[in-house]
Parts: structure tokens; sequence; C-alpha cells
């Protein structure tokens, strides 16, 4: 095991969206902080610091994981997707982005990056939910805009057992 | 479903369901927020050393560690930001000296005391805790109604009383109305602290420019800019030398990035006194402690009532409490609602008395409703307890007292002018929609079964874009005369057609995700006659570029009625300006010239038109085509104003507000006896806005306020102790309704009556809920259990006792034996008490109690331990409670030393995450084989530790006993550590005894 020194920056390399990408870090360097400052992918956002609101939600190796609760040093050779890798390569929306759009299920944007990624890890599951089952998924996530209604209303467009109005 | 009652007129953009423009860039996560936004290298990261106390004097404050640490630039306190500032003034005289930092005396957990600049923000923290201040603590007080007593402890000094404003206001003849009605009923209400705290919180980037003696400024401020004024006078340059720019994206504020302008202050200076850029992100405990909340308030009301239910007059006494110090607009809240203290009845007399208050708490600033929760709770519970007292449908007597529909424009006694609506149609479409009569049933089968089940009614008018005037009302008439009048609510748009003829719009809403690019590329494409992709809005501001007025920003829904006037106003002038050009092209006078699809055609013969890009290229590439006189290029500027409102008048009534829409709902709901729960059986909410402008916007709007008023209701509360700790700070505290909790309100598709005064007609809707849904499910609350004083939040522990009494509520679930609460959150904190059985001699224990050596091996945590004298010890211990983790300095003082019985310790814990002061006592008992060691303590402790671990400390402070005593029997009875398993479990079946 490699020994990490307080204060010394050290190289962390991962894949992001399907891409390498590696930068420097601490060894106390939150993967949210590194991904955000020293990476530059600013669209995983940080609303709490404390694991509770989900809006640094990221997924790691197939599994939604809050950023701000891991370390840099812990995502070496990782493969973690963010909301910048969820379009088509032509730029399109892919489904969860288009329902979204379409069911107004965002205000600020602020949470969302944070809700897409742990919806997208649900939809890697190939399975279909049912209505408690997203609102229990999305538990770990705060919004302060919408009233989460649209935000059900979009995953189920695009996860749910059963054709939405 | 919104607006679907609303004809949206199919060639129109207004009215439609359009997708978000804003969308396109979020979803892909090319936001740009604050924090997103590149700085000038070189930028330091700021942060903030806070008060651990809620009141002390700051004795001294010492930096010099803390400036020797790696990457520290700069550490700046109150004493060196004076020099460069001036007090930042509120709407009227005071002697209060507030400049964002703390001077002398700090008022609140969680106030700035000093400032650490450096080369990253992990580095700035790590230094906070080398900054040493020593403080003399002070009492605090907490409750506004105390803190106005001629003997609670006074937080302003130079104010020499914590009541900083007091008003009596008389509109109609109240006196006469109460000695002239038949009944009168009066209740208590107490309303919460609480906020909607934003996911994205404040971020600031200060500049000094010692070129031109200027500040330059990016933040996620959201206005109102008349707040602008206030921190270039504070930051002693002329407002044009204060460059305030925001950036393209903000991630919410409901209300909370209004009063984050004390920190833009302190942050200049800071950047001034290091001479590089400063950069600060707050985070969410310092948030939670120390941004902004509503102002909590204790509402004495009385109702004069004739027997037939007609109310003569309202009577109310207000104590609205602003914490620790009064920043601009505050106390705008109270004042906002002032012309609204009848809300939607015919009540023609009304005495409000308005007492603003200080105490030891986080100062307040805007939230969603600004005013409206606090003094509609009042009015709609009082009416609610005159039905009750009269015996009368609740429904049935607001329905009597309501405003008729052909007497608008209704003044209303206290001055608000009320522009239109049909609220008799609202009701009637939501009794209809919303089943009432089903929920009626669905009660009484429920009481017939013995459960208590209530339906809860609310009523609100809905204001929207405030007066910028209305401040003023707090200030004499002879005051007002003095400062000359203020009024009116300005907007501006700006609207350009570029060369190749697109156009673009620059408007100043600083939005904060409501949708407003989308909207207003609706308003000025239809004004146009473009497709709606042809139009590029930005609301980016820029103080030095820009277009903006006093009233820019985005607060008490000044959107939809005054920007989106703007807006059209500023398109119509781009429209008369084409076709002035395309008249002289086209040989026909520009009245009959119409905009459509991209051309601009003749309406007597459409052959005969123009392309709407080829019109806006000529004003720029040929200059000598245009008509004599007109300027080249296209760029109108419209600063609109509404004439409605008014200064306040000598006899102190003001029209608050200029559009003012209704709010209806009711609910049914069922309480658990046996766990205080509620269960919302149905939830129904209807609103008149006027013309909507997009559905899906007007339904987000509704729907986000009604989520945030429900958590308002349920469980949101900033807790403070009678002492002042605070003990709301993190989102596991203050806890936030998510998906799961959530639930959905039938929405009523009812009237729209547009507004006469707004050009689209269109009120604003973004507040309604946060009105009506706290005090409809209290009085469904009210109904369901025959009770009258309630408050929200309504959390299950606080039901349960209202309905059965002191008792404890029943444990959820199977709990940890030892599991029961320790914390007494009025009282003196943690206290505890237990046993442990020790295998040696009480001597061997004693010897080991006394010295410094085996008790710093002992202590949890304990890096060093000396002793000062036989009965006093000092050292340092390092320990941590959930998420906080810090180092403190120990005092610790043996009395009443029984050698060898019993001994009383009192000690405290001081640093930068806070201070803790215990007293315990241990007794010893010889017994067989050994000594039982008893013991028992209290802890009070405050700072950081208590605001985030406060729910996590009893069962901490357990832990920390636990590995105390395991530590004492290894020391005092090394062998006994073959016993193994079995003293263990002996002596953990003894630890933890309950209070
Ligand atoms: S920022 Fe990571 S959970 Fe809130
Ligand atoms: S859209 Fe703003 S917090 Fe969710």
């Amino acid at each position: 095991m490699k020994i990490l020194k307080d204060g010394s920056k050290t190289q962390v390399s991962f894949t992001l969206n399907g891409t390498e990408v590696d930068g420097y870090a601490e060894p106390r360097t939150l993967l949210s902080d590194f991904l955000r400052h020293e990476i530059g992918a600013s669209g995983t956002h940080v609303a709490c610091e404390h694991g509770v609101c989900g809006a640094c939600t990221v997924v790691v190796d197939g599994k939604a994981v809050r950023s701000c609760l891991m370390l840099a040093a812990q995502a070496e050779g990782k493969e973690i997707r963010t909301i910048e890798g969820l379009a088509a390569s032509d730029d399109s929306f892919n489904k969860l982005q288009d329902a979204f759009h379409k069911r107004f299920a965002l205000q600020c944007g602020f949470c969302t990056p944070g809700i897409l990624m742990t919806l997208s890890s649900l939809q890697d599951s190939g399975r279909r939910y049912t209505e408690p089952e997203i609102r229990e998924a999305l538990s770990g996530n705060i919004c302060r805009c919408t009233g989460y209604r649209e935000i059900v209303d979009a995953a189920l467009d695009v996860l749910g057992d059963r054709v939405v109005a | 479903m919104v607006g679907a009652a609303a004809h949206a007129d199919e060639d129109k953009y207004v009215g439609r369901r359009m997708l978000r423009v804003e969308d396109q860039t979020l979803l892909r996560g090319r936001g740009k927020f604050m924090d997103d936004l590149p700085v000038a290298k070189g930028t330091l990261h700021a942060a903030f050393l806070r008060s651990p106390h809620p009141h002390a004097r700051i004795v001294s404050i010492d930096v010099s560690e803390a400036l020797k640490q790696k990457g520290v630039k700069a550490v700046v306190t109150g004493e060196d930001i004076r020099p460069y500032t001036k007090p930042l003034i509120v709407g009227f005289e005071n002697p209060m000296d507030y400049r964002g930092i703390a001077l002398n005396k700090v008022r609140y957990v969680g106030e700035p005391v000093a400032v650490v600049c450096a080369t990253d923000r992990y580095r700035a923290e790590d230094a906070l805790k080398y900054i040493r201040v020593e403080y003399e603590p002070l009492a605090a007080i907490v409750d506004p109604v105390a803190a106005c007593a001629d003997d609670a402890p006074v937080l302003h000094d130079e104010v020499g009383s914590n009541r900083v404003s007091r008003r009596v206001f008389t509109h109609g003849e109240p006196e006469a109305a109460f000695a002239a009605s038949d009944r009168q009923t009066e209740i208590t209400i107490r309303y919460p602290r609480n906020s909607i705290t934003p996911m994205e919180t404040y971020g600031i980037v200060a500049e000094y420019q010692p070129d031109t003696g200027g500040y330059d400024v990016t933040s996620n401020f959201q206005g109102p800019f008349s707040v602008h004024a206030v921190m270039a006078i504070a930051l002693k340059v002329p407002g044009a030398k204060l460059r305030h720019r925001s950036p393209p994206n903000s991630g919410g504020s409901f209300g909370a990035k209004l009063t984050m302008f004390p920190y833009i202050v302190v942050l200049s200076v800071c950047a001034r006194l290091a001479g590089r850029p400063v950069k600060w992100i707050e985070d969410r405990l310092e948030h939670l402690s120390s941004s902004s909340v509503a102002p909590n308030r204790v509402t004495r009301i009385r109702a004069a009532y004739d027997a037939d239910g007609t109310i003569n007059a309202l009577r109310m006494e207000h104590f609205d409490d602003h914490g620790a110090y009064l920043r601009a607009p505050m106390p705008a809240p109270i004042y906002r609602m002032h012309g609204l203290s009848t809300n939607c009845y015919r009540i023609p007399n009304v005495e409000v008395i308005n007492n603003i208050c200080m105490t030891n708490k986080c100062p307040t600033g805007a939230v969603r409703g600004f005013g409206g929760p606090q003094l509609y709770f009042a009015i709609e519970r009082v009416i609610a307890q005159v039905a009750k007292d009269l015996g009368r449908d609740p429904l049935d007597l607001m329905r009597q007292n309501l405003i008729q529909a052909d007497q608008f424009p209704y003044r209303a006694p206290a001055g608000a002018l009320i522009d239109s609506g049909n609220y008799q149609q609202v009701v009637a479409d939501t009794v209809d929609q919303g089943g009432l009569e089903e929920l009626k049933a669905r009660r009484d089968a429920a009481r017939a079964e013995g459960r208590l089940y209530g339906i809860g009614y609310a009523m609100a008018v809905e204001p929207s874009q405030s007066n910028m005037g209305y401040i003023s009302t707090l200030k004499t008439k002879e005051e007002r005369e003095k400062a000359g009048p203020k009024d009116g609510a300005v907007a501006s748009c700006t609207i350009s057609v570029d060369p190749l003829g697109s156009v673009s719009v620059v408007g100043d809403s600083t939005p904060q995700g409501q949708g407003h690019q989308t909207t207003l590329a609706q308003i000025v494409a239809d004004e146009l006659g473009v497709p709606f992709e042809m139009v590029t809005v930005n609301l980016e501001t820029d103080t030095q570029k820009d277009n903006w007025s006093i009233a820019a920003g985005n607060y008490s829904c000044r959107f939809s009625p005054a920007s989106t006037s703007a807006a059209k106003t500023a398109a119509e002038r781009v429209r008369r300006k084409m076709a002035l050009i395309a008249s002289r092209f086209m040989n026909v006078p520009p009245e009959d010239l119409l905009f459509k699809d991209g051309w601009i055609a003749a309406q007597s013969n459409p052959e005969n038109r123009m392309e709407f890009r080829r019109v806006g290229g000529l004003a720029h590439w040929s200059p000598s085509s245009l008509p004599e006189g007109m300027d080249p290029g296209i760029r109108e500027v419209a600063y609109w104003n509404a004439p409605e409102l008014t200064p306040t008048t000598a006899k102190d009534e003001i029209n608050t507000s200029l559009a003012y829409g209704f709010a209806f709902d009711f609910c049914g709901v069922e309480v658990d006896r046996d766990t205080g729960e509620l269960r919302i059986d149905r939830y129904v909410t209807a609103h008149d806005c006027g013309t909507i402008l997009n559905p899906g916007l007007a339904e987000g709007q509704i729907r986000g306020s009604f989520a945030s008023a429900l958590g308002a209701s349920l469980y949101e509360e900033f807790v403070y102790k009678s002492d002042g700790t605070f003990l709301s700070g993190t989102f596991a505290d203050y806890l936030i309704a998510t998906a799961h909790e959530a639930i959905d309100p039938v929405m009523v598709d009812t009237v729209a009556t547009p507004s006469p005064f707004t050009r689209l007609g269109a009120k604003g809707i973004a507040e309604g809920n946060q009105y009506t849904t706290p005090v409809c499910l209290a009085n469904a609350v009210a109904d369901a259990i025959g009770r009258q004083d309630i408050t929200v939040p309504l959390t299950p522990a606080k039901v349960f006792e209202w309905v059965n009494g002191e008792e404890e509520p029943a444990p959820q679930a199977a709990a940890e034996d030892e599991a029961e609460d320790l914390i007494d959150y009025s009282g003196d904190a943690l206290r505890g008490q237990g046993s442990t059985f020790v295998p040696a001699s009480a001597e061997q224990v004693w010897q080991t109690l006394m010295d410094p050596a085996e008790m710093a091996a002992i202590i949890p945590g304990c890096k060093s331990l000396d002793k000062q004298a036989d009965d006093h010890f000092t050292g340092v211990v390092s320990m941590g409670v959930g998420p906080v983790k810090g180092t403190f300095e120990a005092d610790i003082r043996l009395e009443n030393l029984k050698k060898p019985r019993s001994a009383d310790i009192t000690g405290s814990l001081i640093g930068a995450l806070g201070t803790s002061r215990g007293r315990g006592r241990v007794t010893l008992v010889e017994g067989e084989g050994g000594v039982t060691v008893s013991y028992e303590y209290s802890i009070h402790l405050s700072g950081t530790v208590a605001s985030v671990g406060g729910r996590l400390l009893s069962g901490a402070a357990r832990a920390l006993v636990n590995q105390f005593f395991r530590a004492l029997v290894r020391r005092a009875a090394p062998e006994a550590k073959s016993e193994g398993g079995g003293l263990m479990r002996r002596l953990r079946a003894r630890l933890g005894g309950k209070k």
C-alpha cells in the first residue's frame, strides 16, 4: 500500500466519462474538490459537504457515490461518471436529461447533477421501478426548488414500470 | 393543472408551456455557478473564525500563530476592518454599529470574529485553530418578548434596549369597533425561525483596485440593489466604484442571498488588506448558523365581531425577533405586509403594534413569503378560533367576511390597494375540485371510529412587486417628511437587434432558477413577431455596465409583475422604431405594420413585406436610410414603474405591493394518537395569480413553494437553547424533506384575474403556499385535537404531547437499552450518572484519579496534563463528536476532596470548535473484591460542537465516560484484564445509567 504524506501532493488518475484524466491531490483532498477544482469538471456540485444532500453524487464503478465523502486518492484507477458524460456524442440529451427537460424537473439546477447521477446508476440495472422505489432511491437527494413531483415523473418516464400522465 | 382555464392564444408564446432554455446548460453540467467561475491566479481563499458564544465580550484576539501557518497571507479582525468602513446602515436611524464582523463583542453563535486568507481553502480552515480569542461570556437572551423586559441582558449597549423600534398604527376606528362589537376572541401565536436554505450557499470573489480606489466584486447576491448603496456607503466609495457582477447561474436563494452583503463588505476589505483577490464559498454549517433566517415572531391577536359573524376589527401586537443585528432592508418583512393587515377580509378597523426586537441569535433576512407566513398564521388562526367560539363552520365564516368580487380595486384599511380578484369563484372551484364534501365525510367517519381527524382552511392575499417605499412606514410622519418621499419599484430591460437581425435581451432580475430567460424570450418574441429561438436572454448583471435600479433583483415576486412589464415596454419601443424604418421602405404608415413569423408586413397588403432581420440590419449597416433624426442601431432601454406605488400617507397607510393574487387551501389531516405523527390525507391548493405566462413554470413555483412550506410546517426549525446555544448546524439536525417524504397537493384549475396594473396582467405566484400551508395544517390539527395553542413545526414529539399530556411517547422501535435521550434542550445540556466496579482498593483508585500522569492516560484523547496545584490540572485534549474533531484546552479543578471517598470535579474545555463546562462528582464505595465508583455529571456545550453534534452528544458522552472507566480499570487494576469479557460485560451493564 502506498503511504501518502500529509500536505504533499501525489498524482491521481482515473477514467472520467470514458477519458483518462489525472491531476495532483493531497491525501485529504475530497474527490468532489478534485473533480471540480483540479480536473475542472464543475458540473458536480457541492451543497453540504457532510454527505446528506446528494448534490455531489457521481457514479464510481457503477455505483452512486457521494464525492464529498470520498477522497480523491481513493478514486485512483476507478471508472467515474459525472453529469458531463450523460449527453450522447452528438451532444443530444440522453433519455433522463430529455425527460427532465420535458417535465420541468429542474429549476436552479444545483441539485440536478446529483439526482441525474443517482438515477443514472439505476438505469444501468436495466430493470423497471415503481414510484415508491424511485422515491426511495431519491431519498438521499435534497432539492429545494421543486416539490419533487416533476423529478419523480421524469424518472418514471425513463425508469418506471408504468406510463405517467 | 394551472392555466388550463386561461385560453392560451395559439399564436402567442406567452401562456404556452414553453420548455426552458436554461435546461440546455444546466442538464449538461455546464452551468456557471459562483464556485465554477475561474479566478485570477494568486486569488486567496477565506475562512471565517466564528463565535462559539451567544453573547460575550472579546477580551483579546491573537492572530500571530495563525499568520505563521503555511499559505496564510492575512488574518483580518473587526479592528482591522474598522478604518476602511462605516457602519452598514438600515432604514431608520439608530446607533447600532454593525460591519459584518464582530467588534469588541459577539452577539450570536456563528458571528464572524476573524478571517483567514490563505492560498487554498483547506489551509485557510487549518489556520483558524491558531487564532486565540479570549472571551468574557455574558448572559444571553433568545425570546423576543423576554428581550423587551427591563432586566434583560442588552445586546447593543449604545441602543440601551433590545426593543429597537416600536410603532403603533391605527387604521379606521378599532377602539370604537371593539367597544361596539358583541364578542371578542384573543390568541397568541409563536412563529418559529426557518429558512429555505438554498442548495448553493453564498459565494463571493472580491478584489480591491488600488489604481482606482474601487472594489470589484462578483457574487451570487440576489438584490434588491438598494443594498448596493448600503455597501458603497459602508466601503466609503462612490457607487460607481463598487462594481458588482453576478454569475450566469445561481443555485436557489428563496430570499437567503439578500443579506449576504455584509460578507461582501468584509471580504472587500480583506482583499484590500491582503493585496490580492479573495474568494469565499460559504459552507453548510456557516449557512445554517449564520447566514439568514426569517424573523420568528410572537403575536397577540384579538378579533372583535358580532354574533352573526361579522368581523369588525382586529388588534395585533407583534414581537418580531431579528436576532443580533439589523441588516438592510430589515425589519422589512413585517412592513412589507403592513398594507395587508386584514388579509382578504372586509374588516374596516385594525390596530397594529410592531415591536422590533434583538436577541442573541442569527440575524434575519428575506425568506420566501417575507413576513406573510407570520402575519397570516395569526390572522387565519384567530378566524378559525372565532368560528369555533361562535360554533360556526370556519369556511362559512371566512366567506361571509371575504372581499366581494365587485369591490376591486379594494383599498384595505392599512393601505393596500388590492387590484383585482374573484375570491368567491376561487373558493367555489376549490371546494368543488378538491372534494371538500367528501373530505368532510371522511372526517366524520374517522371520528366515528374515535380517530383524530381535522380539516383546516387558510386564505391569503399574495402580494407581488414591493413598493420600495414601504419600509419608511417604520418612521414617523415627521421623520418621513424630513427624509423625503420613497416609493415606486422600477424594473429595467434592454433589448437590442444586432446587425444580423437577432434579438438580445438584458434584464435586471438576477434569477435563481425560476426560468426568467424562458419567460422573457416568450414575451419579446411575441412582441417582435420573431421565433422564440431568435431571442437570447442574458440576465447576468454588472452594476458598471448594465441598467439597474434600486429595485433590481429577485425578491417578493417581483418578476411576474414588474420585469415582464419592463420587457414588454422595451420590446414595444423596438417594434415602434423598426416599424418607422420599415414604413419608409414599404410606403405604408407604421400603424399598418404587422410583426409576425420573422416578417414585417402591411396588414392591408400582406404581400408588401420585409424580413425582420433586414430591417434590423439596416439600422446598423445604413444609418443614412433611416428616417430623419433617428439614432442608428437598435437598442432600447425601458425603465418601468407603477404609479400605484405611492409613498406612505400621513396616516401611515401604505400600498405595500403592486399586484395582489389570492390563494385558498384546505386539507384533511389525521393525527396518530400513539406517535403524534400527522398523516395528510389530502391537501388542496388554489391560486389566482392573474395571467399565467408559462404554466410549466407556474406549476413549478406552486409545487416548490408548497414543498418548502410543508417543510416549515412539519420539520424545519432553527433551534436555540434558552442560553443561546445553536443546535441546528447540519442537514441532519435541520431536516428537509426528500422525495420520500414529499406529498403532492391537489392543484385547482381556477380563474385567472389579470392585474390591471401590470403590462401583461401577471401577478406573483411563487410565495402563495408559504402563506397558507403552515396555518392551514395548524388549523387542521387544532380541529383534530381540539386545541387552541398550535405552533409549527408540527413535530411528532410535540403533537404527541398535545394529545397525551406530558408523558413520554411510546418508543418507536426496539431502541438500544441505554438509548434514552439525555439532552435537555432547555436546561443545562447533558446529564448522566452511573457506576462501575473496579477490582482494586479504594486507595488504589484514588491514587490513580489524583495522579496527572495516570489521568493523562485515562482521559480519552488527552495529549498532556499538568498539575498546577494539588487540586488543579491543565492540559490539552483532542476529541470529536460526530463530524467535528478538535483540540481543546482543558482546565480541571478538584473540590471537596474526601480521601478516599468522594471528590467534586469542575472543568472546562475551550477550543476553536466550542466551549464546554461541566461538573461532576465521583464517589468510591469499597465492597467485596473491589470498589464501586459512582459518578454523575452535567456538561454544558456551546459552539460548533453543539451546533453540528447536538443529536450525537448524549451517545458521545456515554462513549467517552465508557472509555474513561475502562481505562480506569486498566490502570487501577492492571491484573483485572485477565478477567476478560466477564468484567467488561459487568462494566457495560453498569455504565450509562439512566437519569
Ligand atoms: S455535498 Fe456531498 S452529500 Fe451534500
Ligand atoms: S432545482 Fe434547485 S435545488 Fe433542485
